[in-house]
């Protein structure tokens, strides 16, 4: 009986509200919309720091005088090692043919290769690892693997290694940076629109002091009181979500068309539709749990004498 | 059924109230005339436990109500039908809803909320403009449902706070006949006033207050002052 009541006051109260219960709304939309963006933020950041790892690899290449069974052999001791994805076999002949695609159109460097004769390049193993930090261990087991040396003789022309790891630490480095960082400031917008969303749910209530004096003066209840005031919070927060879940369709659309390029082909319009579940329960979680505590906070003050 | 017992309330070093004792039987109706700050107010917000004696206790049915713990507080407030000089009606409810809104917070069911607020209505003669807001009634109309909200849960006492100060004479007497009407039907009734011609209207018991004390009680009260 009760419950139903504090419902239909709730309504009520946001219904009759107009201007304020719309300012509401719209203040809590821009909260909403800002830890929102903080997910997809976080999506972004991740997608792009995978992708770079992706491309990060260690190239093995090898001594001209190295044969094909010999570095068949490097490749398959690799291949059992836990720490190693994928290792691909780039033949010189093969890196001869990807080099002269490559500078089709450079007749000069075609013709010093010409007249070099023979094929100058390395035979060479690409490797990738499960994870960047393995990278480390593969090439310290590839200088001490005995399979690496005939003779005495290493047939190991050299290891790229060293070379990437500085810029790939850095990229990493970078990355995280950014993801700290941006996670950082978009926290502190939500956290201000988180004050500014309760600023304004207390002047609603503000609005309604005399009401609620009037209800403690007839002898309602505290509880009773304090109810419909969160339920015209969680139907502000109700409405703001959907209304952000809303502009998210066009906005997603519109800026991941912008941004795919930079970002490694990182589609927000896909994500947001593949990840809608997800962000409508955070988002309504969110908005529900603010829109309620923001009330409860700011009746506080009204109820006790 | 109530008893102020030596009661007196101080706001910091001046005495609103001074020394108060006197005592409300049931179904009276009692005036308490007073020029302005002379303590009226301060009385009945002792009577509302919305303030706390600085020396002295209120009884409520030998209860002393500032011992009463704040939950319980709401259950004693049930008790009481308050009206206003302001009226402090709920601008965005409807008259009829203002009424319905007394029995909804102390949890009436709907069916008696539905058969008691016309009938409440009718009392305080509104029945035309149940569905009007606040805004489009006259200051009388508005006191007049402010009265009907104070007796709908059907209180022991109606306690009114000068309830015709806003009122023109007309207005005013439509709303002491009603408050007379309420008396008659059992219900124990308190007003502070400073208009002569009202308590003339009335003429009951007068308590008249001057700077704290209590300087007359009469049980045939003319206003004297």
């Amino acid at each position: 009986m009760s419950i139903k009541r504090v419902l239909v006051t709730g309504w009520k109260n946001f219904a009759r509200g107009g201007a304020v219960s719309a300012a509401t709304v719209l203040i809590m939309t821009v909260t909403l919309a800002i830890i929102g963006s903080l997910i997809f933020l976080s999506a972004l950041l991740t997608f792009t720091l995978n992708t770079i790892k992706d491309k990060v690899d260690v190239s093995v290449y090898f001594v001209t005088t190295a044969t094909e069974p010999q570095i068949l052999a490097v490749k398959e001791q690799l291949e059992n090692l836990p720490q190693v994805a994928t290792v691909t076999y780039t033949s010189a002949d093969d890196a001869l043919a990807a080099f002269r695609d490559r500078h089709a159109n450079d007749q000069l460097t075609l013709q010093a290769l010409d007249e070099l004769g023979g094929n100058p390049l390395d035979a060479s193993l690409e490797i990738q690892a499960t994870d960047p930090s393995e990278y480390e261990s593969i090439v310290s087991f590839l200088e001490a693997s005995p399979a690496l040396s005939v003779g005495g003789t290493s047939i190991v022309d050299r290891i790229n290694y060293d070379q990437n790891k500085e810029v790939i630490d850095r990229l990493a480095l970078a990355i995280q940076a950014t993801r700290e960082i941006g996670c950082a400031v978009v926290i502190l917008f939500a956290i201000a629109s988180i004050l500014i969303a309760f600023a304004t749910i207390r002047l609603a209530i503000y609005t309604a002091r005399d009401e609620i004096g009037v209800m403690r003066l007839v002898g309602a209840s505290n509880a009773y009181i304090r109810g419909p005031f969160i339920i015209t919070g969680i139907i502000t927060g109700v409405l703001a979500a959907a209304l952000v879940l809303l502009i998210l369709w066009p906005a997603t659309w519109y800026v991941g068309e912008k941004t795919a390029a930079w970002f490694g082909g990182f589609d927000l319009a896909s994500y947001y539709s593949s990840h809608f579940l997800l962000i409508f329960l955070i988002l309504m979680v969110s908005g529900i749990v603010l829109g309620a505590i923001a009330s409860m906070f700011a009746i506080r003050r009204y109820l006790t004498v | 059924m109530i008893y102020f017992d030596k009661v007196t309330k101080k706001y910091g070093d001046t005495a609103a109230l001074e020394d108060v004792t006197l005592s409300v039987a049931p179904k009276e109706f009692i005036s308490i005339v007073g020029h302005s700050g002379a303590g009226k107010t301060t009385l009945l917000k002792l009577l509302l436990a919305e303030e706390r004696p600085s020396d002295g206790a209120v009884f409520f049915e030998s209860v002393d109500i500032n011992n009463l713990p704040s939950a319980a507080l709401h259950f004693y407030r049930r008790r009481i039908g308050m009206v206003f000089q302001d009226f402090r009606l709920i601008p965005n409810k409807t008259a009829y809803e203002n009424i319905a809104f007394a029995m909804e917070a102390v949890g009436r069911t709907d069916e008696e909320i539905k058969s008691d607020v016309p009938y409440i209505l009718e009392l305080v003669n509104l029945a035309d403009k149940a569905h009007n807001f606040p805004s489009q009634l006259s200051g009388g109309e508005k006191q007049r449902i402010a009265i009907g909200r104070a007796i709908v849960n059907q209180p022991d006492i109606i306690v009114a706070d000068e309830p015709t100060g806003n009122l023109d004479p007309i207005n005013a007497y439509e709303v002491v006949e009603i408050l007379k009407k309420i008396n008659e039907l059992g219900t124990t009734v308190v007003i502070t006033t400073h208009n002569k011609g009202v308590v003339d209207a009335i003429g009951k018991r007068v308590i008249t207050i001057d700077k704290g004390k209590v300087v007359r009680d009469d049980t045939d009260g003319k206003y004297v002052l």
